[in-house]
């Protein structure tokens, strides 16, 4: 059968390619994704290897690259990416690449440090432009109150004194002027005053426009000062301080000709740099175009190279120094196909030596492949999150596959969010070429996207299972007619008042219960009364009980008989898979001494359980008049369960006689099978007790005088393998001669006390595991009841508001209000965690109650050299 | 559903084209007709012989005696 029930068969295969085509070889066999090659030096140090220079190289180049694609992103130009796969560069064109990236990023430095030199100029300037012109503003202030003061005391005093202090002092002030951030004005302001006593005079204003800052090319808010003071003394501590706070002093001439003559000089020199930085800007934007269009490709072939050279330096030396010696897993069914993929390696390099492929012998345990495609995969996911399959062991993916969404239906089963569900997995199916071109970052996204076989599988089963549930957004249809009917005889409206019924019980027997106010009574037995037609309704659950008051007690006792018999079923088939698994790998000791207990004790205990129930469902009815067979009378399966353990025999059922209302004991003393049955429940006991110690004995027992007639006949073999060993051609490296002796080794060390051990954890885990996992199954019953009660508490308490109102058309409104609100809630709740509680408990069902009976998952991963991931994860930033 | 039943696991499995996914799609058909089958017939089992009634309040009751006693 297909690849998925076992992994392939692997080979482990010995490549010798000569040094000059080993390059291209590698590289075919990248492209083709189907060896996995062993490291062969992993006594080596990572930078003791023969071809590190190249890796260090390769990492040098993918600096280079990183460095262009920040500047690429910095400028904002969008990255080509075509999606197209570049071959590998043969080893001589590394150096061309090598060239070109150097000199991409020399130009890119150089242009980033003089366009850096030139912004800080520019920078420079209009700061000083800005001081100039706000300066000039300030001075001509200070002139125009100067002139008006004057006037004033040249009239008040003129006469009086000759004054000539006030100009005296102001000439003699001195000032500087410069720029500051904006933030830290009010602190250098307050440092201004107390350092130096309030004997300086600050005056700033803001600069209305952001300047950019030269090095992160931020926008910085500034403000233009000028302080006043006077002498040498505070000259330096204003300096000082202006060096503190990171002010910038720009020199500004005192007379306001040479101010302007200054201005004027700046002005001119920021036109001149504006062009000259336009140009520069042009240029690197032209450059990180072109780059941009091949950076995708670069990287990628990058990457490859890289890729290659680390699996050549898994490779061993040949002691000619021609050619390198590899050693690799395959699959035994690819081996063509690596075989062409050497000789195209080989035409590609132009040697004109062939690469040489042997299969070689070994005892080492191969990897695990499993040939997915894209349905099956996240279903062997599923499989691989709890344990990789053993080599060639039985996969449960292939019957996963089924069960899953089947059990999953089984606890979610409701037909219209299956449906919804069904729908939203069927959109990302068809839409699945665009939605996986788009390559979204949302990780929830991604796991739903990449579940989408998986949901829609599960969305059609839980529409299959709605429908045996009847339930569809909690409401029933009745399509085929119901089996139940109100009897004739039963007259609601045309009595008096205070006999109006109540509520009645449809009985399947002729006896029926009816209760009206003034106190229960019975219908006289007729045969007409019978409200059961006699044949269920033919598919799924009758629609009546979802009106009827006692629908839970009904629905219970159906969901969790039926997920007994599904826990069961779903058991045995796994333990029938342990057996092919036993077959397959010629264990006879394991079907003898496991295999067959196992069936023994499981049938024993709950197959014995399924078939009490079906037999109860077949047998007991209500519907005939003898009262043995009436609700009372039928038999209790859980205390007949403990009964049979305990070698008790069947009890004694008390029920109230309905015509004479008297107490009334059923005449059956075994319930189920009568004398004959309590004979047949002792045997099986009997049975359980007996399988526990075959468990747990004998395999030990075989393994241990297997174990002993080994050592003598050891030696034996031991003196022929060696003859065996001289004439096999293949060269045996020596370290995986040394690793396949320790196996060796190993397997023997493993003792009598360990596999008594083990098989005694083995033992207890499978007799106390059938017990708990039959439990363990009942979720399917626990979470369906959930998930049908909360869609019916949702309606109830939303949407059936509006129909119940007796307002008129404001009900209508009230509908149409609570409809969205009921909407939301339903995929919210009852789609989104509902169904992902519902999945969860399957994993849990799959991965404890069902592996446990077969699954062994010891293996490890198959994991082929290939350059496709390359592709995918290219410039993860 | 016995005969739609049978017909997926017993008869369309034959019918599978050949194929590398032949074994896996016979798997699946048979086992999805064993579920559905489990299911289904457990479904009428449990309804065959009823051992009690659905208990309606009087307005269900009402109703169900008009709309489905036909």
């Amino acid at each position: 059968m297909g690849s998925l029930m076992r992994s392939e068969q692997m080979v482990l295969c010995q490549l010798f390619l000569q040094s000059e085509s080993a390059y291209s070889c590698v590289s075919e066999l990248g492209e083709l994704g189907l060896v996995q090659f062993r490291d062969l030096n992993p006594d080596v140090n990572a930078f003791q290897r023969k071809f590190v220079s190249e890796v260090r190289r390769c990492d040098e180049m993918e600096r280079k690259l990183r460095y262009i694609e920040r500047e690429i992103k910095k400028d904002k130009i969008p990255v080509l990416d075509l999606g197209d796969n570049p071959d590998a560069p043969a080893p001589r064109e590394m150096i061309d690449l090598e060239a070109s990236f150097e000199k991409l990023e020399n130009e890119l430095r150089e242009v980033n440090s003089n366009n850096e030199a030139l912004n800080k100029n520019f920078l420079e300037l209009t700061e000083l432009k800005h001081i100039l012109r706000k300066t000039q503003q300030f001075f001509d202030e200070v002139d125009t109150q100067n002139r008006t003061l004057r006037t004033v005391d040249d009239e008040r005093t003129g006469l009086l004194v000759p004054d000539n202090s006030v100009s005296a002092v102001g000439q003699r002030l001195s000032f500087v002027a410069g720029v500051i951030l904006r933030e830290r004005v009010p602190a250098f302001e307050r440092m201004l005053w107390r350092a130096c006593r309030g004997n300086v005079f600050l005056k700033q204003a803001q600069i209305d426009v952001p300047l950019s800052d030269p090095v992160t090319g931020d926008e910085v808010w500034k403000s233009v000062f000028i302080i006043f003071f006077q002498g040498d003394q505070l000259k330096t501590r204003v300096k000082k301080i202006c060096e503190g706070f990171r002010a910038t002093l720009y020199p500004c001439p005192e007379s306001a000709a040479e101010r302007r003559e200054m201005a004027m000089g700046v002005m001119t020199r920021i036109e001149d740099l504006k062009t000259v930085l336009s140009q520069t800007t042009d240029h690197r934007h032209r450059v990180l175009v072109l780059a941009a269009k091949n950076i995708k490709n670069w990287f990628i072939k990058v990457k490859k190279i890289k890729a290659i050279y680390h699996m050549l330096n898994m490779f061993n030396l040949d002691v000619t120094q021609k050619c390198l010696i590899a050693e690799c897993w395959c699959a035994t069914a690819d081996l063509d196909k690596v075989h062409h993929a050497l000789k195209r390696g080989q035409e590609r390099s132009g040697s004109n030596v062939p690469s040489i492929l042997n299969r070689m012998a070994t005892s080492q345990k191969p990897p695990t492949f499993h040939r997915t495609n894209k349905f099956t995969k996240v279903f062997q996911s599923l499989i691989d999150a709890y344990g990789i399959s053993s080599y060639q062991e039985i996969n449960p993916a292939p019957f996963s596959i089924i069960t899953f969404p089947f059990l999953f239906s089984v606890m979610f089963g409701d037909f219209g969010h299956g449906f919804i569900m069904f729908l939203a997995a069927l959109w990302m199916v068809l839409r699945e070429r665009q939605l996986q071109a788009k390559k979204s970052d949302n990780e929830i996204w991604n796991m739903f996207f990449g579940g989408r076989y998986l949901i829609l599988m599960m969305g059609a089963f839980s529409v299959y299972a709605g429908l045996l549930y009847n339930d569809i957004f909690s409401k029933s249809i009745n399509v085929f007619g119901s089996s139940w009917s109100v009897p004739s005889g039963v007259y609601f409206f045309n009595d008096s008042v205070d006999n109006w019924l109540t509520s009645a019980t449809l009985e399947p027997s002729p006896y029926h219960l009816f209760e009206n106010k003034s106190g229960r009574y019975y219908l006289p037995y007729n045969e007409t009364t019978s409200s059961f037609s006699g044949s269920p309704y033919p598919f799924g659950l009758d629609p009546v009980w979802a009106i009827a008051t006692n629908k839970l007690t009904f629905i219970n006792s159906f969901k969790m008989k039926l997920s007994i018999i599904l826990g069961v079923v779903h058991m045995m088939f796994g333990i029938w898979l342990g057996l092919l698994n036993h077959t397959f790998f010629n264990q006879a000791i394991n079907i003898f001494c496991e295999f067959i207990p196992q069936v023994l004790f499981l049938s024993c205990t709950f197959l014995y359980l399924v078939v009490e129930i079906i037999y109860k469902w077949v047998s007991w009815s209500a519907r005939e008049p003898n009262l043995d067979t009436l609700t009372g009378c039928s038999p209790n399966l859980l205390i007949g369960m403990i009964n049979m353990y305990l070698f008790t025999g069947g009890q004694y059922n008390n029920t109230l006689d309905p015509i004479t209302h008297t107490n009334y004991t059923c005449s059956s003393a075994n319930p189920l099978f009568g004398q004959e049955g309590e004979f047949v429940q002792k045997f099986l006991v009997i049975i359980i007790a007996v399988c526990i110690p075959w468990l747990l004995v004998p395999k030990p027992f075989l393994l241990w005088r297997r174990g002993v007639s080994k050592k003598t006949s050891n030696r034996h073999i031991q003196a022929e393998g060696d003859i065996i060993g001289d004439r096999e051609e293949i060269i045996h490296h020596d370290h995986l001669q040394i690793s396949d002796s320790n196996d060796d080794a190993h397997e023997e060390e493993e003792s009598i006390g360990d596999i008594v051990v083990h098989q005694a954890i083995h033992t207890i885990e499978f007799c106390l595991g059938c017990i708990s996992h039959t439990a363990s199954y009942l979720r399917l019953w626990a979470l369906s009841l959930a998930h049908g009660q909360l869609s019916e508490v949702l309606w109830s308490m939303v949407l059936k508001i509006g129909f119940t109102m007796n307002t008129g058309y404001f009900g209508a409104v009230v509908i149409v209000a609570a409809f969205p609100f009921w909407a939301c809630l339903t995929v919210a709740v009852l789609l989104a965690m509902e169904g992902l509680s519902a999945f969860l408990h399957t994993l849990r069902l799959h991965w404890v109650e069902f592996n446990s009976k077969f699954y062994k998952g010891e293996g490890y991963a198959f994991e082929p050299f290939t350059f496709e991931h390359l592709l995918d994860d290219t410039p993860v930033e | 559903m016995s005969i739609i039943c049978g017909v997926i696991g017993l008869v369309i499995p034959f019918l599978v084209p050949k194929g590398p996914n032949r074994g896996i799609i016979q798997v699946m058909l048979v086992t999805t007709a064993v579920c559905f089958y489990v299911f289904w017939f457990c479904c009428i089992l449990a309804q065959m012989n009823p051992l009690f009634g659905p208990e309606l309040n009087k307005e269900a009751m009402y109703i169900v005696a008009q709309q489905w006693n036909s």
